[in-house]
């Protein structure tokens, strides 16, 4: 009560009020744990997360099966609760579908994940370069860019799987080397107004080099606005990856993916129509909480767009 | 106007140029000889039969000079013959290039029918439920994996209910233009493709049309007396509208990659589906005139955009 009668008084007297000292990452931090649907996305993601990495525990400990263990006697099992390893039904080969479902997450959530990271890390190098020197290096990134934007990237990813047929370690690089073109062009964008900045011309004053301007001081500025682009890249990546996977050309079985897991479903659907749902709803519900995810953080980093979007 | 298109004509040139050789190395690069996986189980091949076809392919030269060879077959629109087919692989793919465009129209009419509707609505009911809904449409349809979404209605309304038939442009044996035919079937795919879009066209839409309403010149229209339903649609859903134009040089892009995703889950015998079983049967010349295709597609599809925008937003200079 003190401290707000204060506040009224300096206001009433015009006095200059002072502000808690909040960064950017304390003031974004204090919003997102007032959003409830963020904190809820997160929580579920975290979830996914926990229970795809637990995995093999899982299985060993409250299924009391494998990922690859059959029984011919019990295919095409409906949903049940008792054995356990039946809680989402059973496969063609009488494999326990919950325990495949969160193998599966940690073959699409990895996918997910690092080629995420590829992709940002690249993403941001180029944007940086093109955007600093422009000219030259500008003029080639982007006519790349460009030419890249122009082919389908379903096609891409499919002729190039279809070609080297590459296991998960590589799909997942592939994957980072052909989605990086948006952050590019956002970085790219950012850095082009940032560089005429009186920061940058004080800091190449005193002698900063263009390695130290773009990561020392142009980079910190482009930071948040990046977190909101790669998380609803992590999920983008992991729609694509489910399509190719489901086309029967991105992870391979008998490794379990989201996406492999419907190709099979698929043809088998008149017999088990539940087999269908599960893989798919994981696909959904964890794409869609990294896109709310990326919503709430924009919000919470660039208060000014709240509700815009 | 004519220099902005003859422009941008010639900016698409590099751009193509550089398509062909991502997609001439990565086909060329693979491993896997198309020859051998052709000739594979086939009796009396000799390796001089082999080496002979390959040959016969221009598959034993230099790769720089191969392509030089394609290239110039390509500009012409000899793309070479299927290795699966044996006919010309560029005639093979516009055979099922109307039944992807006639797929990517309706699906594009869909979301704008749909789409901009949605958006205005909830723009002008901000914070009702309306809006509520349409926003969490717009983050649900984006993040739903179009395949699932296409099994899980062929499930449901095909093998439970009956209502569609889920493959397929047309019944076999019906006229080819029994047009109910036709449109039963191609609406579960049309929606499924539309979806995204609808979800991105009502978001987008939505936060035009609220940029617009907190504009100056509507409060004139409104302070004119104007009514209510002139000055949304007249004055402000006109204004809205031009960034849509933008978004639509996109969307196509969306439509033209997922409709090989959603041909394959519904068998419609489109340009996609063709290229990803050439693709898994290592059919090069059909893969490379398919992405070429594909790729064209997109491609022509920015330029018109960016015209399309020249004409609407007349702020744009005309370089």
């Amino acid at each position: 009560m003190a401290v707000g009668a204060q506040t009224a008084a300096r206001v009433a007297l015009g006095v200059p009020q002072p502000r808690p000292s909040a960064g950017l990452w304390s003031n974004a931090w204090y919003s997102l744990r007032r959003d409830r649907l963020t904190m809820v996305s997160c929580a579920v993601v975290l979830l996914i997360i926990v229970l795809s990495a637990g995995a093999s525990l899982l299985a060993e400990y409250v299924f009391k099966t494998t990922f690859e263990k059959q029984d011919l006697l019990h295919t095409y099992g409906p949903p049940m609760l008792d054995p356990p390893a039946y809680l989402l039904g059973s496969d063609e080969v009488g494999r326990s579908q919950v325990v495949r479902l969160f193998y599966g997450g940690q073959v699409s959530l990895f996918v997910g994940f690092v080629a995420a990271l590829i992709q940002l890390t690249i993403g941001v190098l180029l944007g940086l370069v093109a955007g600093y020197f422009r000219g030259r290096i500008d003029d080639l990134i982007t006519w790349f860019i460009t030419t890249l934007n122009s082919i389908p990237t379903i096609f891409l990813l499919i002729i190039i799987s279809a070609l080297f047929t590459p296991g998960a370690l590589t799909l997942t690089l592939i994957i980072g080397l052909l989605f990086w073109t948006g952050i590019t062009n956002f970085v790219r964008g950012q850095t082009f107004a940032l560089r005429e900045r009186e920061f940058v011309t004080a800091a190449r004053t005193v002698g900063a080099g263009p390695a130290r301007i773009m990561l020392k001081h142009i980079l910190p500025n482009v930071l948040p606005l990046i977190f909101v682009l790669t998380a609803i890249d992590v999920g983008t990546i992991i729609l694509a990856e489910s399509a190719l996977s489901y086309l029967g050309l991105g992870i391979v079985p008998p490794t379990p993916s989201w996406g492999n897991m419907l190709t099979n479903a698929a043809s088998y659907f008149n017999r088990a129509p539940w087999l269908v749902v599960s893989p798919g709803a994981m696909i959904f519900l964890t794409v869609l909480c990294l896109y709310l995810i990326g919503d709430g953080l924009r919000d919470a980093l660039d208060p000014r767009l709240k509700g815009a979007s | 106007m004519w220099t902005f298109v003859v422009r941008r004509l010639l900016y698409a040139i590099p751009t193509l140029l550089g398509i062909s050789i991502i997609v001439f190395l990565i086909t060329r690069l693979a491993p896997g000889d198309p020859i051998r996986l052709y000739t594979f189980g086939a009796l009396n091949v000799t390796e001089e039969d082999i080496q002979g076809l390959r040959a016969y392919y221009g598959l034993d030269k230099p790769l720089a000079i191969q392509y030089v060879t394609w290239l110039t077959q390509a500009i012409r629109g000899d793309f070479g013959m299927s290795l699966i087919y044996h006919q010309p692989a560029l005639g093979l793919l516009f055979e099922r290039l109307g039944a992807t465009l006639q797929l990517a129209f309706v699906a594009l009419f869909l979301q704008l029918a749909i789409g901009i509707p949605l958006g205005v609505m909830a723009a002008l009911r901000r914070g009702t439920w309306v809006d509520n809904v349409v926003r969490v449409f717009g983050v649900i349809g984006h993040a739903v994996p179009q395949f699932w979404l296409g099994l899980m209605a062929i499930i449901l309304v095909s093998v439970t209910l009956h209502l569609l038939p889920s493959q397929g442009l047309l019944t076999v044996g019906k006229d080819v233009w029994d047009i109910p035919d036709r449109i039963r079937h191609i609406i579960m795919p049309a929606f499924v493709l539309a979806l995204a879009g609808i979800a991105n066209y009502s978001r987008y839409l939505r936060t035009e049309t609220l940029d617009v309403i907190a504009q100056d010149y509507v409060r004139t229209a409104h302070a004119k007396g104007l009514r209510e339903r002139t000055v949304i649609y007249v004055h402000a859903l006109r204004n809205a509208l031009i960034p849509m134009v933008t978004a639509l040089g996109g969307l196509l892009a969306v439509l033209v990659s997922g409709a090989l995703v959603v041909e394959q889950v519904f068998t419609w015998p489109g340009v996609g589906q063709f290229t990803y079983a050439a693709a898994r049967a290592k059919d090069y010349p059909v893969i490379m005139a398919g992405v070429m295709v594909a790729s064209t597609l997109l491609v022509l599809s920015y330029l018109l955009r960016d015209i399309a925008y020249a004409i609407v937003d007349p702020r744009i200079k005309v370089k």
